[in-house]
């Protein structure tokens, strides 16, 4: 049976394991003794070989050009290839489902915004265009309209296990607070986005949403008549509910989810509540130190599984 | 470790200290502050005074609305003869201009009523916006009322609240008689005694403390 040439994966692409080297003269192959393939003279390789080995090479050799200049795979192998506590579950990918609806949200949002007048005259034949009219466009509008449901939705679960499993408490109460900045973002986004179908029920909800608003103390008032860009519900508030909806907020939103996920990816994440400490494998002074300290050594997650101890993976970008 | 113990406790650090730095070029007996120090405020200064620059005009133009009156608007509704004073009539008008029905509103009128202690000859222009967060009420001839279909709330004849969750009777529009014709003017708001103040939104008191919680707004009209 002849043998079917099973293309070796290029090292450059696979990462290299998060331990330190071995210190030189430590271990590896004793001195004095050359490595076996050197013994053995190469193989001369035909011209063709040598020009399919450079074209296999091509790839490899384009992404290390870029990476020389970027430096950052091991950026990437750090926050890809983190370690993660002992008992992490589905639970934990609600934040990612949240990142996805969020993109969601962007993409189709982009794409209405190619249709859509927010005049207040226009916008609701523009609706009406899109969802008659455009190829795919009740499509695009539905993912739009549902997924912002279900953007909040995730928002809330995503909150309610990170409650839960008290992954708020130190380090990482500043990430809660970043999150709740971001379910008020949501909000303003769910607000905001309600009124620019322009139909009946967007304008009476937003006109209750305002009133709202209004009732509270001393600034009420004045946050009201800034919503609307006057007294009344007018031409100019659709236009203002849109910048905010569209240029404003995003970007605010933007910014956040990059500062959260780079305290997520910094503090590593917590082990569930109901995984128990385990002694730790080596008795470092440092694991000894910490398990005393806080007496169940649960308060970072990587001590759990008696992962190395000596920051090696917990967060090292 | 050695080290690293040494340097937290700066026992290391501690002679470097006391030995006395040069002069730096330039200095001189008696001076306040270093050049570098003159030109990092400075630089800093120019700065702020640039992005001042570029954001104080953009919030101004986004607030300014808060501060702008519109001009005032009158519509006439129907000849005199059309109003009575024992019951209302609805008229629909245009208070926002530019938007289309979306800035047509619904008012209710009828002619003042001596009995219910108003002044006679006049015309009351009762909103049908509720008190509470601004749904649209109806007047249900059958009861005298008028009744808001979102929450509840019940206002009498004049439009005093007598049931549900509004908090102040419902907003009217200033009246007058040109030609003939009953014309509306600008809204505004009363209290429970039914005193005119400027025009609030729905869902904020009237009268007394509430004249400070809920500050008239400069886009508003004053009161007749």
């Amino acid at each position: 049976m002849p043998k079917i040439p099973v293309p070796k994966i290029p090292d450059a692409v696979v990462p290299p394991p998060l331990r330190k080297p071995a210190k030189p003269g430590a271990g590896g192959t004793p001195k004095g003794q050359a490595p076996e393939d050197l013994k053995t003279a190469p193989e001369r390789q035909s011209h063709g070989d040598k020009l399919l080995d450079r074209g296999k090479e091509a790839p490899i050799d384009a992404l290390a050009w870029v990476d020389q200049r970027l430096a950052a795979s091991g950026f990437l192998t750090g926050m890809l290839y983190r370690k993660v506590p002992k008992g992490t579950n589905w639970f934990y990918t609600l934040g990612s489902a949240t990142l996805f609806a969020f993109i969601v949200q962007a993409v189709t949002g982009v794409f209405l915004a190619m249709y859509y007048t927010p005049s207040a005259t226009q916008a609701y034949h523009s609706i009406a265009h899109i969802n008659n009219d455009v190829p795919l466009g009740q499509l695009v509008h539905g993912m739009h309209k549902w997924g912002s449901s279900v953007m909040v939705i995730l928002i809330f679960l995503h909150m309610g296990r990170t409650f839960f499993f008290g992954a708020y408490k130190y380090p990482r109460e500043l990430n809660w607070v970043i999150g709740v900045v971001l379910l008020i973002l949501t909000m303003t986004m769910a607000f905001t986005g309600y009124l620019l179908p322009f139909d009946q029920r967007s304008f009476w909800a937003s006109i209750v949403g305002i009133n709202i608003n209004g009732t509270g103390p001393v600034v009420g008032p004045y946050l009201s008549d800034f919503l609307r860009a006057g007294p009344e519900l007018g031409a100019t508030t659709l236009s203002r509910f849109y910048a905010i909806h569209m240029l404003l907020v995003p970007g605010a939103i933007i910014a956040l989810i990059g500062a959260h996920m780079y305290l997520v990816v910094k503090l590593g994440t917590t082990a569930p509540p109901w995984v128990r400490a385990e002694r730790p494998k080596v008795a470092a002074p440092t694991a000894a130190l910490d398990a005393g300290a806080n007496g169940n050594g649960r308060v970072n997650g990587h001590r759990v599984d008696g992962a190395p101890v000596d920051g090696e993976g917990n967060g090292s970008l | 470790m050695a080290d690293d113990a040494n340097k937290v406790n700066g026992a290391e650090e501690a002679p470097i200290q006391e030995r006395a730095k040069p002069d730096p070029p330039g200095y001189f007996e008696g001076e306040s502050m270093t050049r570098r120090r003159v030109f990092t405020i400075g630089a800093q200064a120019l700065g702020g005074v640039a992005g001042a620059a570029i954001v104080l005009p953009a919030v101004g133009f986004a607030v300014a609305p808060i501060f702008h009156r519109g001009k005032e608007r009158w519509e006439a509704v129907g000849p005199v003869s059309d109003f009575v004073e024992d019951t209302y009539r609805q008229v629909v008008f245009t208070e926002t201009e530019g938007i289309g029905d979306a800035g047509k509103t619904t008012a209710y009128v009828r002619k003042s009523s001596e009995e219910l202690g108003e002044d006679a000859g006049k015309f009351v222009a009762v909103s049908n916006r509720c008190a509470h967060l601004g749904c649209p009420v109806r007047f249900v001839e059958a009861a005298g009322n008028f009744i808001c279909p979102c929450h509840g709330g019940v206002y009498d004849f004049q439009g005093k609240r007598i049931g549900g969750p509004p908090v102040r009777p419902l907003d009217q529009f200033q009246t007058r008689v040109r030609n003939g014709q009953v014309e509306l003017g600008p809204r505004y708001s009363v209290t429970n005694q039914m005193e005119p103040v400027r025009a609030r939104d729905p869902g904020e008191f009237t009268g007394g403390i509430w004249e400070y919680l809920y500050p008239p707004r400069p886009s508003t009209f004053p009161p007749p």
